[in-house]
């Protein structure tokens, strides 16, 4: 199982990010982590949340374009060096990364970052191979 | 056919016919109206000298302006006490046109609308819902008198109220709906949006009556594959009637116009000369029958172009191209001439794009700027910032091949342009301000 990212596309204009977090919250949605993807004219919200269905379900009813795609999320030591050696494992094997953020744990001794391929499968195997633990219920742990 | 008379009569007796009213029509506005009277005189025309169709290029042009100037009821030819109703255009003051119609009028408006139902095939066994606006715009009474004409049964809900279509659709057992086409766009929208479980091929909805804007070949593919209809369209403008003006029928290509009640003519837009049968121009109408308001030679500023085939439905009447933009709408961008639907086309060929858009032009640096607003739906947005790039470029590339302008392209937010129950606003020119 791979964890539900939810995606969001809002205008680059004051207010619009304003807009979409409205209706999560009021729909008890909760973020566990996000990034924005900008350009001059618009953004791409992308968020790891507790309830990626009851988000998108919210957001349709309010006329807000969203989708939910399937991304990466591995569990990394929270210490230096180790994403390096976390994306030294895609390099080796020529796996292109389309974008990638992270989050730490509330335990405090592990991250996990969140990765976009278009190949997932071929990134899971090489990290399951690799020995590193593959998340695949964020809702239980940052939530 | 509704009145095979009229309707498949011979043309040289069609042309008989029309002579013989349209000496009528201009006689009775020089009589009755001191401002067709006026403006006649000036341009030294009398109804007198008519002697053949070929005359009417000596009969001076009808203008809106002519309709404001002599707001409200300046051009009618009848005693007030004989007009049954009147109608307007949505104008504030100063722009708003009012037409009037006597009690034999208002029965040519609901013949031409009975004619154009019977075209797409619909009788007194049909379903009628009428989702035009009820009021002063012609569109919800002229349909609702012309399908009562028919005998069909006619379901006055006016528009608005997505959810309550639908309820009526599946209830009453609707047929057909009458509405604007991108209210019927709106609906398949709301549709996949709100209501996944409503299944229109599943009720009798079978065919839309679709007019009073222009709308697009592919705009017509997309409604009839999304909602499993036919897609018909009618035509007409309050000044000559209201809708009913000119019909397509069961072949889908090019309207009728009703000939026996309206006269058309092709004209350059620049010059006012007539052009001749075939060419593209702006369509002017004059009136034959009409009483309360004759409309003579009125400048209706759509561009289209006239043609006779022997259409498979046995109609012997003259047909029109839909109309797929108006001279005023023609947009002159850098000197090239561009109608909003040319723009719609090339949305539509993109893959998954509904023609939610609007064109904004501006001046910047004393050169045109065009702006083209698209929505973004579900179907086109991707999570990675590429693909929608990738897309603002291809929908530019296609403009710049198909229509010789490059044009800025934006994405926005569903719901964020003006989409009406109405008329779209698809063009917004900040050049002229």
């Amino acid at each position: 199982m791979n964890v539900t990212q939810l995606s969001v596309f809002i205008e680059n204009k004051p207010g619009h990010l304003q807009n979409v977090l409205k209706i999560l919250g009021e729909k008890n949605i909760n973020i566990v982590t996000l990034t924005i993807a900008e350009t001059s004219d618009f953004g791409i919200l992308r968020m790891i949340v507790n309830d990626p269905e009851g988000g998108v379900r919210a957001l349709r009813e309010s006329h807000v374009t969203c989708s939910t795609n399937d991304v990466l999320a591995v569990e990394i030591d929270d210490k230096p060096g180790s994403l390096y050696k976390a994306i030294d494992t895609f390099a080796r094997r020529k796996l292109n990364i389309e974008y990638m953020y992270a989050f730490t744990e509330k335990r405090g001794d592990k991250a996990v970052m969140i990765f976009r391929f278009d190949d997932i499968d071929a990134a899971k195997k090489a990290m399951t191979e690799e020995g590193y633990s593959i998340v695949s219920k964020i809702d239980i742990m940052g939530a | 056919m509704f009145n095979k008379e009229y309707e498949a009569m011979p043309v040289d007796k069609l042309k008989k016919l029309q002579y013989e009213r349209l000496k009528w029509s201009l006689t009775h506005a020089y009589n009755n109206n001191p401002f067709y009277k006026k403006k006649f005189d000036a341009a030294g025309f009398h109804p007198d000298k008519f002697k053949s169709l070929a005359d009417m290029k000596h009969v001076p042009f009808l203008y809106k302006q002519d309709m404001r100037d002599n707001y409200p009821f300046g051009l009618f030819a009848v005693p007030m006490s004989k007009v049954v109703r009147v109608h307007s255009s949505s104008g504030t003051t100063g722009n708003a046109t009012v037409v009037g119609y006597t009690k034999n009028d208002v029965g040519v408006f609901a013949e031409v609308v009975a004619r154009s139902l019977a075209a797409y095939g619909a009788t007194e066994n049909d379903v009628v819902q009428v989702a035009y606006g009820y009021g002063l715009f012609t569109g919800g009474l002229g349909l609702h008198y012309g399908a009562e004409k028919l005998g069909a049964m006619t379901v006055p809900i006016s528009g608005g109220n997505t959810e309550r279509q639908l309820m009526l659709i599946k209830d009453f057992g609707t047929t057909i709906m009458a509405c604007t086409p991108s209210y019927m766009l709106n609906i398949a929208d709301y549709i996949e949006k709100k209501r996944p479980d409503y299944n229109m091929r599943a009720t009798r909805l079978r065919a839309g009556v679709l007019g009073a804007e222009p709308w697009s070949e592919n705009m017509r593919k997309e409604i009839e594959s999304r909602l499993g209809i036919e897609a018909f369209d009618i035509y007409g403008l309050s000044e000559v009637i209201g809708p009913g003006v000119s019909t397509e029928c069961s072949e889908k290509s090019g309207l009728h116009v009703f000939e026996d009640h309206f006269y058309v003519e092709i004209i350059d837009p620049e010059t006012g000369e007539i052009l001749p049968e075939g060419e593209k121009g702006e369509i002017v109408y004059t009136s034959l029958t009409k009483e309360a308001f004759p409309t003579i030679r009125y400048r209706s500023k759509d561009i289209t172009r006239l043609y006779r085939d022997s259409c498979k439905c046995g109609r012997t009447l003259i047909k029109m191209e839909k109309v797929t933009g108006r001279s005023d709408d023609m947009m002159i961008i850098r000197g090239v001439n561009v109608f909003p639907s040319q723009i719609e086309s090339v949305l539509m060929e993109i893959e998954g794009t509904e023609p939610h858009y609007q064109i904004i032009l501006d001046r910047k640096a004393a050169l045109d700027d065009i702006e083209v607003k698209v929505e973004v739906n579900e179907k086109l947005f991707s999570d990675e910032v590429k693909v929608l790039n990738d897309l603002s470029k291809r929908i530019g590339d296609r403009m710049r091949s198909a229509l010789g302008i490059s044009a800025k392209i934006t994405l926005v937010e569903p719901m964020t342009i003006p989409r009406s129950e109405g008329k779209a606003v698809r063009v917004i020119d900040k050049r002229k301000i």
